[in-house]
């Protein structure tokens, strides 16, 4: 009981705590490192076959836990007719089974080739472990608690919308198989190693290229001469500029400031 | 018009030697480091032959630079929607194989070895793993191999050229080469910025020099595919692309960069160009074969009035201005046009452009007698060991013409300066030689001092960088004004191992 509380009512709130502000910090401080380190230069046949069906599987599952957090009405409508609940069985099993098979190639070829070897760090080891870990226990939920489409926004929605409302009910949960509970407390860890690990590239997805030119031209002495100008003429409009990039001034970054052909 | 400065550069071909020199200043200053070892921002390849990293120019293997696709420009590799979907794994990606695995050999052994019957011996040992290798390819591993059957033969340029040419270029005592020295070309419309997803690789607004900023780099390594010439490079210690920066703290302190500095045949100019931003798209939309003539047509004349009043209208300093008008690039390529860009097909606008060599037959053998070749002289374009067809492929993307008119001027001032130095040709033929190749005398003695004995000041024309303005390219000084100190330094190689 204890155990559940600790471990399913506050840890929760340590990982998500360590989450923000840890990323944050690192986003601050050291933008440098705010990526996953690709071996695909060292070893690319194999990585093919892991990180293709792992990617598009995962982030296909994470997007179904997300919905099922956010509209459980909609998925508990959905699945009110029996052979759409048994559509989306399928395609979760599918995808489960995919990123596993996926995680499993990268895992072998990670530790089967001496090249990729020397670029892996412990914390790479360990996220591995607790990824393989996330995704044996979501699969083997899927596989041997049927329905889970349908339990999980009876059951893990509510437990997750009472965490994020600060009023934790481990009861939704606690009674779950211990599979499942180890599913669910793995999850939680995943969330406090993401920021000190390579999981970081997470949230560096590349967005702006999609509404940027494709040609970029950083100007530094023409902004230079327009702040320049302003400080001489207007000094307090000057002085109460944001500058362009947000607070550290340290990152070569700042200088993204025009965009044109 | 939007005129813009570029520091561009020229290399003539004619006079390198192959000598390396330039490829080693670069290593020792800037790819001496974990993850980069195999890195050369600046290499030299024997031509005809495959190259670095190998059959680099063949874009159906790489899917490097710009195709025309309904008449617009797009990149051959990715594109937005494409990029996204291949973000977890780039499919034209090379790999370490395609360069090389780079080694050390264990020096140690040949000091710590126990007393044997058999010598020690240090071996070879892999940069990256730290494990004994089995040294199958090397930079430059191809050099002077001209005729081989595995490099040579499978250079690309060789396509479209007859069954008689190729056996003549491989023919045993027969066989031609020159030296492709390669640096990044700085271009005006770069794949490698086109295909970034992160937005970190961008161009230099002041002086165009293109760069990799190191704090916004996700390591998707999308522009090592864009790039046709492959000239971005993967450090693969710190998930980081990297490439040539054309040295420019070098630049800001009023040297040339090291490479040009250190090369022994000086074959390397560099200067500013002023050229039109407004007119990069309509030229990219151009066919193949005009490519050359329309590229020219960007690059503006600095002496023009109307062109000093937009440039100074956009900001560029006189002395900038002045410097354009200096430029040996531009003489090179725009006044006397006889420097070509490298695979202008690959629609990225080099800004770096080339002498192409003179292969003339100078001696032939007849009937067991050496015979030197003083007859055909006015044909020796068409009759030069390296086939007319093979340098178009290089450098006019298949445009003999347009080539064909620079050969002739390097022709003709060699012959014009025989007349004036040897004397043993006839002046009748020097006067034809100028005339079909549409120059005057003048141009003539211009071109002979710029390539066989300019100065060190003439090759290289470098603009005033105004030192105490560098700072303001990296901290905003009116930012910088507020804070005191030194900050905190931090590790840039603690990534990977």
């Amino acid at each position: 009981m204890v155990t559940d509380l600790v471990l399913l009512g506050i840890f929760p709130y340590v990982a998500i705590a360590l989450a923000i502000i840890v990323a944050l910090y690192r986003r601050h401080s050291d933008q440098y490192t705010y990526s996953s380190l690709s071996s695909q230069f060292l070893e690319s046949n194999k990585l093919f076959f892991g990180s293709v069906p792992w990617h598009y599987g995962i982030v296909t599952i994470l997007i179904g836990h997300i919905i099922g957090f956010l509209i459980p009405r909609g998925v508990m409508a959905w699945n009110g007719v029996p052979l759409r609940l048994y559509i989306l069985e399928v395609v979760a099993l599918t995808l489960g089974l995919m990123s596993l098979f996926g995680l499993v190639v990268l895992i072998i070829r990670r530790m089967s080739d001496a090249r990729v070897m020397a670029v892996t760090s412990k914390m790479d080891v360990l996220l591995l472990l607790l990824l393989i870990l996330q995704a044996f226990t979501g699969v083997y939920t899927a596989m041997f608690y049927r329905w889970g489409t349908a339990w999980y926004v009876s059951a893990a929605a509510p437990y997750l919308w009472s965490i994020v409302l600060f009023s934790p009910k481990v009861g939704y949960v606690a009674q779950l198989p211990i599979m499942t509970k180890i599913h669910i407390i793995n999850a939680w860890a995943l969330f406090a190693i993401f920021p000190f690990s390579r999981l970081i590239h997470l949230v560096s997805l590349p967005i702006g290229y999609l509404t940027r030119q494709y040609q970029v031209v950083w100007w530094n002495r023409r902004d230079f001469q327009a702040q320049y100008e302003l400080a001489k003429s207007n000094p307090t409009a000057y002085s109460k500029q944001v500058t362009p990039m947000g607070v550290n001034v340290n990152t070569l970054g700042k200088g993204y400031r025009s965009i044109s052909g | 018009m939007d005129v813009r400065a570029q520091v561009s550069m020229v290399f003539h071909l004619d006079k390198c030697i192959g000598c390396h020199t330039c490829s080693i200043a670069c290593k020792n200053i800037w790819t001496d480091r974990k993850g980069a070892e195999y890195m050369w921002w600046n290499n030299v390849e024997t031509k005809p032959g495959t190259g670095y990293p190998t059959l680099w120019e063949d874009q159906n293997k790489y899917k490097g630079g710009w195709v025309l696709k309904n008449g617009e420009p797009r990149l051959r590799a990715t594109d937005k929607l494409r990029g996204f979907a291949n973000i977890f794994f780039n499919p034209y990606l090379p790999s370490l194989d395609d360069y090389y695995e780079p080694w050390t050999y264990r020096y140690e052994d040949l000091f710590d070895a126990p007393e044997g019957d058999d010598q020690p011996t240090a071996r070879p040992i892999s940069l990256v793993t730290g494990q004994p290798v089995n040294i199958d390819a090397g930079p430059n591993w191809d050099d002077d191999l001209s005729g081989s059957p595995v490099y040579a033969e499978n250079d690309i340029n060789l396509e479209g050229l007859s069954a008689q040419e190729k056996e003549q270029l491989f023919e045993l005592e027969r066989i031609m080469f020159f030296y492709l020295p390669r640096i990044c070309n700085h271009c005006l419309n770069p794949g490698c910025i086109g295909a970034c997803p992160a937005g970190a690789v961008y161009k230099r607004g002041e002086d165009g020099i293109v760069l990799i900023s190191q704090e916004k780099c996700r390591g998707w390594r999308f522009c090592i595919s864009g790039c046709p010439y492959k000239k971005a490079y993967y450090n693969w210690n710190a998930g980081k692309s990297e490439k040539c920066i054309l040295c420019f703290p070098r630049l800001e302190s009023g040297w040339p960069p090291a490479c040009f500095h250190s090369c022994v045949g000086r074959i390397r100019y560099l200067g500013v160009v002023l050229y039109d931003a407004d007119q990069i798209h309509d030229t990219l939309k151009t066919r193949d074969e005009d490519l050359v003539e329309a590229h020219r047509r960007i690059i503006l004349d600095p002496f023009d009035p109307n062109v000093i009043a937009a440039a100074r209208q956009n900001g560029i300093a006189d002395d900038w201005i002045e410097s354009a008008q200096k430029s040996p690039v531009y003489k090179f390529v725009k006044v006397w046009q006889i420097a070509f860009p490298l695979h202008i097909e690959f629609r990225t606008l080099p800004m770096l452009f080339y002498v192409p060599p003179l292969t003339p037959v100078v001696a032939n053998v007849k009937g067991g007698n050496f015979d030197v070749v003083q007859d055909d002289i006015l044909n020796s374009i068409d009759n030069a060991r390296a086939p007319i067809r093979y340098l178009a492929n290089m450098f006019s993307a298949g445009n003999e013409e347009v080539l064909k008119r620079g050969l002739r001027k390097m022709y003709a001032v060699r012959y014009y300066m025989r007349l004036k130095t040897v004397g043993d040709v006839s002046e009748a033929m020097v006067t034809q030689m100028l005339r079909s190749a549409n120059m005057t005398a003048e141009e003539a003695e211009d071109i002979y001092r710029m390539t066989t004995i300019p100065t060190f000041q003439e090759r290289f024309i470098i603009p005033p960088y105004t030192r105490e303005y560098t700072a303001e390219l990296f901290e905003h000084p009116y930012d910088y004004k507020a804070r005191t100190g030194f900050g905190v330094r931090k590790s840039f190689t603690r990534r990977g191992a």
